[in-house]
């Protein structure tokens, strides 16, 4: 496919690896923040091009990973109502909350539906006048446009029996937080090509100054991930600390002004609690009073959840870069993608599934 | 999740609001119909970017190229200095 092939061309892969080994003179720590680009690190062994130097740590842009499990726990009863039709993406399914998944609610005969789109949630709603029709909104601001036009277009065209359970997420905050850290390792940044297809990338200079790390917003395929760490690497070792842009040809500093608009239009900037690592300030979206009637939350009064999670897992510091996946004793043995303890096990994007699927790492690893 | 995957836009379906334009976009031969709501300026033959139903961007093709290009002066550097 145009696009995609000749982003993996080994060709152009080796030439970049002999770049960055030429560049490197001592050791950085760059973190990819996208879960979709550590697919690809892990998948395509781009860390394996890289000289002993450079280490690469695998960043909180999971949304699937980090959506709390009390979330779960609220999707879970209300997918288990008689009169609602739950719609979520596929991968949300799989996702373990206290005591069950999705799968399990559906599997008893809950009525839970897969989509590719918000949009299809809400053709449901309207095919199913006599049913609450609810979506689990997750995601990145990459989704937040998508989600917010399912809202838009159920309050224009008067969709009553439609609303969304959101858990909504941003990138910036979470990367300051990793940053203000005690325990902080990282000296550079990919950043998220897709998230910044949405935003652009005038959010990360006031960043890159303060903690004087190099943020460079890289794609998806393997010549584009060389070549944001042949970008960051040539930063740390010039001793700049800018803002630049790899993934040109989707990425534009002011980013898609009318996505932009339209998530400001219905959502609003407010806290949220990340799996694994806790709450971050001003991390995440919810709806605007205006469109609170298509909170589920508040419509259905799903009321406070506490759950806990495993005390064994180390997800928190897998997403905060502190750990890798293999470096954890429960890895491969207690803790699998079909049973997974956290986070980051849970998401086929998420750093600990990556390395479960495409590592050949003798399980279970002890340290 | 983030997952965006660029697509040839094989025709267009005009509406008066743009939030409700759609095109039918060809990805290696699945077509499927998405939401020009974002990239209202994306014509046909033209590629976009897109995720979960909506197009986000609208691929540059000049940047595109321009990877490559540096890529290939990176060589000839190369093989000037051995």
């Amino acid at each position: 496919m145009k696009y995609i092939d000749e982003y993996r061309d080994p060709k152009f892969a080796k030439k970049l690896s002999l770049e960055i080994h030429r560049i490197t003179t001592k050791p950085h720590v760059l973190m990819e923040v996208c879960g979709g680009q550590t697919h690809s690190i892990v998948k395509f062994g781009i860390d394996t091009l890289l000289p002993r130097e450079i280490e690469l740590v695998h960043g909180p842009g999971c949304p699937v990973c980090v959506t709390p499990l009390e979330l779960i726990d609220k999707a879970i009863a209300l997918a288990s109502r008689e009169d609602v039709i739950f719609v979520s993406f596929g991968d949300m399914l799989r996702v373990p909350g206290s005591s069950r998944d999705l799968f399990s609610v559906k599997a008893r005969g809950g009525d839970i539906r897969v989509v590719y789109s918000p949009l299809d949630a809400l053709k449901i709603a309207k095919e199913n006048p006599g049913k609450e029709v609810i979506f689990f909104a997750v995601g990145f601001e990459t989704t937040a446009p998508a989600n917010a036009m399912a809202v838009f277009q159920a309050k224009t065209q008067g969709i009553k029996n439609f609303s969304m359970l959101v858990s909504h997420v941003l990138v910036p905050p979470a990367m300051e937080a990793i940053l203000s850290s005690p325990a902080n390792r990282v000296r550079g940044f990919l950043a998220a090509g897709h998230v910044c297809t949405v935003m652009g990338y005038t959010e990360y200079g006031p960043i890159a100054r303060k903690y004087k790390v190099p943020i460079v917003v890289t794609g998806f395929e393997p010549v584009d991930i060389l070549q944001g760490v042949y970008m960051c690497v040539k930063q740390l070792e010039e001793g700049r600390y800018e803002v630049e842009n790899q993934y040109a040809r989707s990425v534009v500093k002011d980013g898609n002004v009318p996505a932009i608009a339209m998530i400001k239009n219905v959502f609003e900037v407010v806290a949220r609690k990340w799996r694994g690592v806790g709450p971050i300030a001003q991390s995440g979206l919810r709806l605007k009073e205006e469109f609170r009637a298509f909170d589920a939350e508040i419509k259905f009064d799903v009321g406070q959840v506490t759950a806990e999670e495993s005390a064994e897992c180390v997800s928190g510091l897998v997403l905060q870069g502190i750990r890798k996946p293999h470096e954890c004793p429960a890895f491969g043995s207690r803790c699998t993608p079909e049973h997974p303890l956290g986070a980051t096990m849970v998401s086929s994007e998420g750093a600990c599934a990556a390395y479960y699927r495409y590592r050949n790492i003798p399980h279970p690893v002890r340290v | 999740m983030c997952l965006a995957i660029p697509g040839k836009i094989e025709s267009v379906s005009e509406h008066e609001d743009p939030l409700f334009k759609r095109a039918r976009v060809n990805f290696g031969g699945i077509i499927k119909d998405i939401s020009l709501a974002y990239v209202p300026q994306a014509r046909v033959g033209e590629y976009v970017i897109v995720h979960v139903g909506f197009a986000i961007s609208k691929v540059h093709e000049e940047e595109a190229r321009k990877v490559f290009e540096h890529l290939r002066e990176m060589g000839e550097l190369e093989e000037l200095n051995p």
